[in-house]
């Protein structure tokens, strides 16, 4: 399973991540960070269909996203 | 399902310093930044670079990158370079500027920088505008643009046409790369990251100037939100600034 974390003090809520999902998992959430912009988030129902594809994090100006990714165990490991 | 340990793949650079950005929302700098980090990072450079910053939005890049940096407003960074560059040869030399910065008050200095063929990289944010102080026309303004300086548009018989810097650049002597890329999508941002390393190993190898145009948005003085300002690079800007490697000694044999 893959995930990303998004480092809400630094989001400004710009939403150029939500363009570029391959699963358009992410969308903006309804909580204002620090600096009164509101962040983006991948709802928990949604959680499990992230790719680790990172295509979020590329586009992020702020570097706000950290991408981790699981890979799937190859056969004999 | 069987599952080995997490890794992370992707997280922000070594060489970008873990800080908030005065940016705007969906401002290009904050990508240009991430992207000379990975660089700097993957080359090695970080403890060995100067960096030159510009007049501008970014002025306030020696806060961002990790790196040891000199100061030289409006277009004089090419020749600071110079003057870094040569007396101390042994560091790793870069300017980062805007296109007011780079294309007007600047133009003597990059284009005799790359003519000279000093061995310093520029990397150079083309947005259209002068983003920090209001958003006044820029020598790269597309024609028809509104700014605050040109209220009716951009006009071919009055302010002449956009400025195609990398073509210029390209057709210096002592340019060693040059090219053009966008950060308005994964794809173009990953070919902005491999010219850019490009550039910066000319200068390791003491090839020659190495210069990369980076097509930016500028959400406010464009007044668009974030994602309609990046889908402007792609309907506006990309058709009349082509990307590309358009000079590459390697190909060609050496400088000259
Ligand atoms: C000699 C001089 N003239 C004018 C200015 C005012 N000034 C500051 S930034 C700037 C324009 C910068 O625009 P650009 O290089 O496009 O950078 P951006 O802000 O868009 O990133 C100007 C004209 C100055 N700092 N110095
Ligand atoms: S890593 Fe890829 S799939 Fe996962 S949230 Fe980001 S863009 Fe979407
Ligand atoms: S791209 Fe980055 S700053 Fe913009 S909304 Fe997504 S996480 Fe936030
Ligand atoms: S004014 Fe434009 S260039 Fe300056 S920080 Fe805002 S979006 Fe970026």
């Amino acid at each position: 399973m893959s995930r990303i974390v998004v480092q809400e003090d630094r989001c400004k809520g710009c939403l150029l991540c939500t363009t570029v999902c391959p699963v358009g998992i992410i969308v903006q959430s309804d909580r204002f960070n620090v600096s009164g912009y509101k962040v983006a988030e991948v709802c928990e129902a949604d959680a499990d269909k992230c790719t680790g594809c990172a295509s979020c994090a590329q586009i992020c100006p702020d570097v706000a996203i950290t991408v981790y990714k699981t890979p799937k165990k190859k056969k004999g490991e | 399902m069987t599952q080995s340990a997490e890794k992370i793949v992707f997280r922000k650079p070594e060489s970008v310093i873990d800080r908030a950005t005065h940016y705007c929302p969906g401002c290009h700098h904050g990508v240009a930044h991430r992207l000379v980090g990975e660089v700097l990072d993957e080359l090695g450079l970080a403890e060995n670079a100067i960096l030159i910053a510009s007049i501008g939005c970014s002025v306030f890049l020696y806060n961002y990158l990790n790196v040891d940096s000199v100061e030289a407003p409006h277009g004089r960074a090419p020749a600071v370079a110079t003057g870094v560059k040569r007396a101390r040869p042994d560091k790793f030399v870069f300017t980062y500027q805007g296109d007011g910065d780079l294309a007007s008050i600047g133009m003597a200095e990059i284009i005799h920088a790359a003519n000279r063929g000093e061995k310093v990289c520029v990397v150079f944010v083309n947005n259209t505008v002068y983003g920090m102080t209001g958003g006044q026309m820029a020598p790269t303004t597309l024609l028809g643009q509104v700014t605050t300086t040109s209220p009716a548009g951009r006009c071919m018989t009055h302010e002449g046409a956009p400025i195609k810097m990398t073509e210029i650049i390209a057709s210096l002597g002592g340019t060693a790369f040059a090219a053009r890329a966008a950060l308005n999508n994964v794809k173009n941002i990953k070919t902005a990251k491999k010219y850019i390393k490009k550039a910066f190993e000319f200068q390791l190898s003491n090839t020659g100037f190495g210069f990369v145009e980076l097509l930016s948005a500028c959400p406010t003085n464009w007044k668009m939100t974030p994602v309609k300002a990046n889908e402007r690079i792609e309907t506006e800007m990309i058709p009349y600034f082509p990307l590309g490697v358009f000079k590459d000694v390697s190909d060609e044999g050496g400088v000259c």
